[in-house]
């Protein structure tokens, strides 16, 4: 890859939580805690990361989208549009609505409910697409969609069908031709390849990495699968408890991960002809809503410190590529 | 041998559209397996191949339309439903939809606890069920007087393990437990049930698409394709050495984590997938590397070679008398 | 009274609950009443609204006002009658023939729909022609009721039909969970709006064709109700006489209960609707 690269996406400080009224005391869900992230044009960016621990939140928040109880507590989120970074925290809902699918496009969590059981797949392809394309007639729309479904690989007359007559695989790979079908900047998927065998999720992940190379645009993902990670993202970052912890290029993060959390992700994969234990990541996941000081790691860190149960560690720089926050590695580059 | 359960040529037929354009479609085709106690029996395959038919006839919530349930050698009757929710337990695929939306999601924990009996107090209850949600990483605090909305999909699958676990079945039905968790996790989920089988004497059918964890935890796998068991045998010998051109195509499009190791090659996915439902020979004739001309016309055999049922002609004349 | 104090929010509850307060007061008033209400010539005939006749007296020489209450009284009788016995029907047929599915299904969804295809207002006009002796509130009540269920029930039970396929009923069953007590916790949570606002609907159903039937003359004139008390007016052409607290009174009353049901049920049902149900309750 170039040495310039583009920042298409910018946050800063990104803090969005949900704030939650229970019974007069308030309650605050911290699930995305200080992120910061540069997201590059013409790239597959892939996070990673426990159950729970705030990635479909962080989804919800690059694609800005917030609704109560999630709150945008601070920080700012940055597009890159027309050559120039704007801050689009502020935009309001129409300026919102009018980015989303022509510049930045959602596939949600288990999106096969994106499609309304009741109207054809054509249906639903008119009430995305309809608002923003300025045509005259219907017919426009329908051209481009079945272009774009037809370069993809699905029959022609999948438009015409009701989604229940569609398997998961086949809806999944509908909507990510939905959500390409505009030619965003930036798409954003969330687990797309959940819930799918291995045959047609291998489909899937060959679909996205062609829409990318053609449209040569970004791609935000999330899935649990550190297989699918190495096999379709650029750079993967590792979130935990609201944090993006680590962050390097995929080589990097499977060949050296450094962060404690990581060692144990990678090291925590079954492989074949090998049955003997795997250990699992010790104790369970922390509370969003009641952080412990300091790391939020450390009651689980096997090298555990002092420090690490008072302070936060920053987020340091191993090499241009790398990132972590943790004291340990902290220690060892900056002496 | 005793079997747990067994199925018997169990089928399943949906007849789908309007009154117009009816088609049937065999979700289920005759698929005969079993479960002993205490293993581990894993169902993988497709999506949209009948796992989850399969789950819902075992447990009774989806008619069977031919063939034969059995528990412990006997027919399993439709009125028999009490073995279904004290020794068989489920864990269903989608968590988003598995608890009512409008309703807390500790009132199934002490629904379960009352309706079985399981705790004489309050406090008794809750500490049952707390025991139970701290095997799966969470405690009572954590899901106490919450809506399935406030926790995420992961969670919501855990909470659902830790319901299934309350009544401490002989047999749980997992559909794809583990799906929306991440990799330690599925390990320590994984550890779990190893851990019911080998301690608890505990079956489980593990329905899933992540065949790393299959070959980790179970004794025996089934692949289905279109409705079809189309290999079975031990995980041994069906996942490192699949002899079904389709066993093999899963086999090759596990993504590896190494990203070293991405594939070069590209997969063709069926184009219309009922068109393989109704076909006529073998079902993966239309994709199948290896094809020859009988496939396409007439139905395979069940070859059985040392001791792993294959359904495929390639196999025929190996089959031992 | 959190619940309450969400309601009073919204200004079309507040304006609704208010005018049900009043008509409700009437109702109660009746049994003060001085005068009773079969009786006529009590009072001083077609008196215009004085300090001594609030709203004026009849040509029958009734007092307007205290006739109005046992009207408002009697035409809620009815329309709750109709409204809840309806409602039961239409619960128990439509999660029954939901819940079962099959032959009872078939069975209630022919019966049902049979009720839906008929042209129920000359079968109401002829049932009433058959027992104008026998009519009173009650089987006035009941006979709305067995014609007003059909299409409700039908609605209740395409609920309970997606409801049925969503994996949390089988949540439910593998809890332990009997039938009955499932289809009250699991469903009813989401089935309750539209029961609620399905009654007001049916209470203002029943109200209007009680009315109608009235002014045609086909039930006993002689109980007081908001219908009956129109045909009298129009009867005597108060209109034409210039007698216009007698014809105004009910009609005034008539359309305060439909908007008020309305509004009240519009309010409601948005308040219990389950999607932003399911939002407020993350909030
Ligand atoms: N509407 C909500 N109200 C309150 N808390 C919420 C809400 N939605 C999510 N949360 C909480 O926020 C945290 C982060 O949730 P999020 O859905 O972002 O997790 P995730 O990383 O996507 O997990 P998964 O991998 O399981 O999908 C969780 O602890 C969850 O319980
Ligand atoms: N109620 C139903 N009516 C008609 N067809 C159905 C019904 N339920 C399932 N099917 C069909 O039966 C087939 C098998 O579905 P099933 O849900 O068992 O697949 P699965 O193996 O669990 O797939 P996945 O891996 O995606 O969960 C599918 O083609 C599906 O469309
Ligand atoms: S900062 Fe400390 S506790 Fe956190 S991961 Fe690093 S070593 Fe472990
Ligand atoms: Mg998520
Ligand atoms: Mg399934």
């Amino acid at each position: 890859m170039a040495e310039s690269k583009q920042v298409v996406l910018r946050t800063e400080h990104l803090k969005s939580f949900y704030i939650l009224d229970m019974q007069g005391t308030q309650k605050v869900v911290k699930a995305v805690n200080d992120v910061n992230l540069e997201i590059y044009e013409n790239e597959i960016y892939s996070i990673a990361g426990e159950s729970g621990c705030g990635k479909t939140t962080l989804l919800k928040t690059l694609f800005n989208e917030i609704v109560p109880p999630q709150r945008l507590v601070d920080g700012k989120l940055y597009y890159r549009i027309n050559s120039e970074e704007v801050d689009v925290t502020t935009f309001s809902a129409e300026e919102k609505r009018k980015l989303r699918m022509e510049y930045i496009s959602y596939i949600p969590q288990g999106s096969m409910s994106v499609f309304n059981p009741v109207i054809k797949i054509k249906g639903t392809y008119e009430d995305f697409i309809g608002s923003h394309v300025e045509v005259k007639n219907r017919d426009e729309i329908f051209a481009i969609a079945r272009e774009r479904i037809q370069e993809l690989g699905l029959p022609k007359n999948v438009l015409d069908v009701y989604p229940h007559q569609l398997s998961g695989g086949m809806r999944q790979r509908v909507t990510i031709a939905l959500a390409s079908s505009l030619n965003p900047q930036i798409m954003i998927g969330d687990e797309p390849t959940t819930a799918l065998d291995v045959v047609v999720q291998r489909g899937v992940i060959q679909m996205l990495k062609d829409i990318q190379k053609k449209l040569k645009n970004t791609i935000i993902m999330v899935t649990h699968d550190m297989g699918v990670h190495a096999n379709i993202a650029d750079r993967i970052g590792i979130m935990y408890a609201g944090k993006i912890v680590e962050e390097a290029p995929t080589e990097k993060i499977f060949d050296m991960p450094l962060h404690p959390y990581t060692q144990f992700l990678i090291n925590s994969l079954p492989k074949f002809g090998d049955k003997t234990m795997r250990e699992s990541v010790p104790g369970s996941p922390p509370s969003l809503a009641d952080l412990p000081t300091g790391c939020p790691f450390h009651p689980r860190c096997p090298h555990v410190k002092d420090i690490c149960r008072e302070k936060m560690p920053e987020t340091i720089k191993v090499d241009a590529e790398h990132k972590v926050a943790c004291w340990l590695v902290e220690e060892e580059f900056n002496g | 041998m005793d079997k747990l359960l067994e199925a018997n040529n169990l089928t399943k037929r949906f007849s789908q559209g309007n009154v117009i354009s009816r088609a049937i479609l065999t979700a289920v085709d005759n698929i005969n397996f079993y479960i002993k106690p205490a293993e581990i029996f894993t169902l993988a395959g497709e999506s949209g191949c009948g796992k989850t038919t399969t789950a819902k006839m075992i447990l009774g919530f989806e008619e069977v339309t031919s063939g034969q349930l059995l528990r412990n050698g006997e027919p399993q009757t439709d009125k028999e439903k009490a073995w279904i929710t004290e020794g068989v337990q489920a864990i269903f695929q989608d968590p988003f939809s598995t608890f009512n939306p409008m309703r807390r999601v500790d009132a199934y924990f002490h629904e379960t606890v009352y309706n079985f009996k399981l705790a004489k107090t309050k406090k008794d209850a809750i500490d049952w069920i707390d025991q139970k949600l701290q095997l799966v990483g969470l405690t009572y605090q954590d899901v106490a007087g919450k809506y399935p909305s406030e926790f995420s999909g992961g969670q919501l699958q855990r909470i659902s393990i830790a319901r299934a676990l309350l009544t401490d079945p002989k047999l749980i039905i997992a559909d794809e437990p583990v799906s929306m968790v991440d990799a330690s996790l599925r390990m320590s989920i994984v550890n779990l049930f190893k851990q019911l089988r080998d301690e608890l004497g505990v079956s489980i059918l593990y329905i899933t698409h992540d065949l790393a964890t299959a070959y980790y935890v179970s004794d025996r796998i089934a692949i289905m394709f279109r409705g079809k068991i189309v290999e079975m045998g031990s995980v041994e010998d069906v996942l490192m050495n699949p002899r079904h051109p389709y066993s093999k195509l899963l086999r090759d499009s596990i993504p590896q984590a190494d990203p070293n190791l991405r594939w070069d090659s590209r997969v063709t996915l069926a184009e219309l997938e009922h068109e393989e439902y109704s076909r006529k020979g073998c079902r993966f004739a239309g994709r199948c590397p290896e094809v020859m001309d009988i496939c396409k016309t007439v139905v395979p055999p069940d070859v059985r070679i040392d001791d792993v049922f294959v359904h495929c002609h390639l196999y025929e004349e190996l089959e031992e008398a | 009274m959190k619940v309450l104090r969400d309601l009073f929010r919204d200004y079309r509850f507040t304006v609704s609950f208010v005018v049900l307060v009043f008509i409700v007061t009437m109702a109660v008033l009746s049994f003060f009443s001085p005068y009773d209400p079969t009786l006529w010539h009590v009072v001083p005939r077609d008196m215009p609204p004085s300090s001594e006749y609030v709203m004026g007296t009849d040509s029958n020489g009734q007092d307007i006002f205290w006739q109005a209450t046992f009207a408002v009284r009697n035409s809620l009788i009815i329309s709750l009658i109709s409204g809840i016995v309806s409602r039961v029907i239409a619960i128990l047929v439509g999660m029954i023939a939901g819940y079962k599915g099959g032959n009872i299904d078939r069975v209630l969804m022919f019966i049902g729909d049979s009720l839906l295809v008929i042209p129920l207002f000359l079968i109401f006009v002829m049932l009433a022609m058959m027992i104008r002796e026998h009519m009173n509130l009650v089987t006035l009540g009941l006979m709305l009721a067995v014609f007003g269920w059909a299409w409700d029930a039908r609605l209740i039970r395409s609920m309970v039909l997606s409801l049925r396929e969503r994996d949390f009923t089988m949540t439910a069953i593998l809890s332990g969970t009997g039938t009955l007590k499932l289809v009250i916790r699991e469903y009813m949570p989401f089935t309750t709006p539209l029961i609620f606002s399905t009654l007001i609907n049916n209470m203002s159903w029943a109200i209007g064709l009680e009315i109608t039937l009235a002014i045609l003359g086909l039930v006993n004139l002689n109980i007081p109700t908001l219908g009956t008390m129109l045909n009298w007016a129009l009867f005597y052409q108060s209109i034409l006489l210039g007698r216009w607290w007698w014809i105004l009174t009910p009609v005034i009353l008539s359309l305060l209960v439909f908007i008020a049901l309305y509004w009240f049920s519009v309010s409601i049902s948005e308040y219990l609707d389950p999607r932003t149900r399911i939002q407020r309750v993350g909030a």
